[in-house]
């Protein structure tokens, strides 16, 4: 796992099981400030619904996702 | 004419004000759909690592999280070592009979003497799955809050120092769970 301090912050959850990637998600939250937007990319299928039910949950807002070839993209803008 | 809609006006004003405060009496009662309770009951490995699964993920949803720990699950939080001084011949032998240690943790299926458990965790490492000692980690981290039953730890004879050290652990009865059930959503028993 690996958080990169770019433009835009990627956060790679490839290889991590339920219920790491949120936990993650979660953890990186804490570093964000209101209004920015990261990408996650994951490799679990279980990703698919849970990051759309996490963002739900938490209110961040899940401005994309992509699901191509086992690679799953989410970008998320971090809400209050 | 005039004091009649005044006092009517105002007699329709108290009556709201009396509504609003019953409304506001209720929602101080009412569940909160960001609450979850667990009653933790099982001692085996595969249900306390669903336990932690959903706590550890509640809790990464920004969810209050409270596990209620009784029975079998009270003595699958002993750590591993030696028993505490001071216990009577049923309680030493409670305690052989319920090793401390997550390690120790059996299947509640296909255990097979413990050859179940050495294939479910070698396939949980080779899968990245996580281990139940590294739920429990981030369990503590996202404060997520365990009450051990003071009656179980008193049947079994366990002693508060056989168990895990966990900074957001304290000992109960029935009155909390319910209390933090009956506050939450959402209650589950594993």
């Amino acid at each position: 796992m690996t958080t990169e301090t770019t433009e835009e912050r990627k956060i790679d959850l490839t290889g991590l099981k339920c219920p790491m990637p949120i936990v993650q998600l979660n953890k990186l939250m804490k570093e964000l400030g209101e209004g920015d937007q990261f990408t996650a990319v994951a490799d679990d299928p279980a990703f698919c619904l849970d990051v759309e039910a996490w963002c739900k949950k938490t209110g961040h807002e899940l401005l994309r996702f992509e699901n191509t070839e086992k690679r799953l993209v989410a970008v998320i803008r971090k809400k209050d | 004419m005039s004091t009649a809609v005044a006092t009517s006006t105002f007699e329709d004003i108290s009556s709201l004000k009396q509504r609003i405060e019953e409304l506001e009496k209720k929602t101080q009662n009412a569940p909160d759909a960001n609450a979850i309770s667990m009653v933790v009951f099982s001692g085996d490995l595969d249900k306390l690592l669903a336990a932690f699964v959903i706590a550890t993920g509640a809790a990464a949803c920004g969810m209050n999280v409270s596990m209620f720990f009784t029975f079998w699950a009270t003595a699958g939080l002993k750590k591993n070592g030696p028993q505490a001084k001071g216990k009577t011949l049923i309680e030493k032998m409670f305690g052989w009979m319920l090793p401390g240690g997550f390690h120790k943790r059996k299947l509640s299926q296909m255990d097979m003497m413990g050859m179940g458990r050495l294939l479910m965790n070698r396939e949980m490492a080779k899968k990245r799955v996580p281990t139940l000692a590294e739920l429990v980690q981030i369990a503590e981290d996202l404060e997520v809050s365990i009450d051990v039953c003071e009656m179980s730890m008193s049947l079994m004879g366990i002693k508060p120092e056989e168990l895990i050290d966990y900074p957001n652990l304290s000992y109960c009865g029935v009155a909390r769970f319910l209390e933090q059930s009956s506050s939450s959503n959402t209650t589950l028993f594993i």
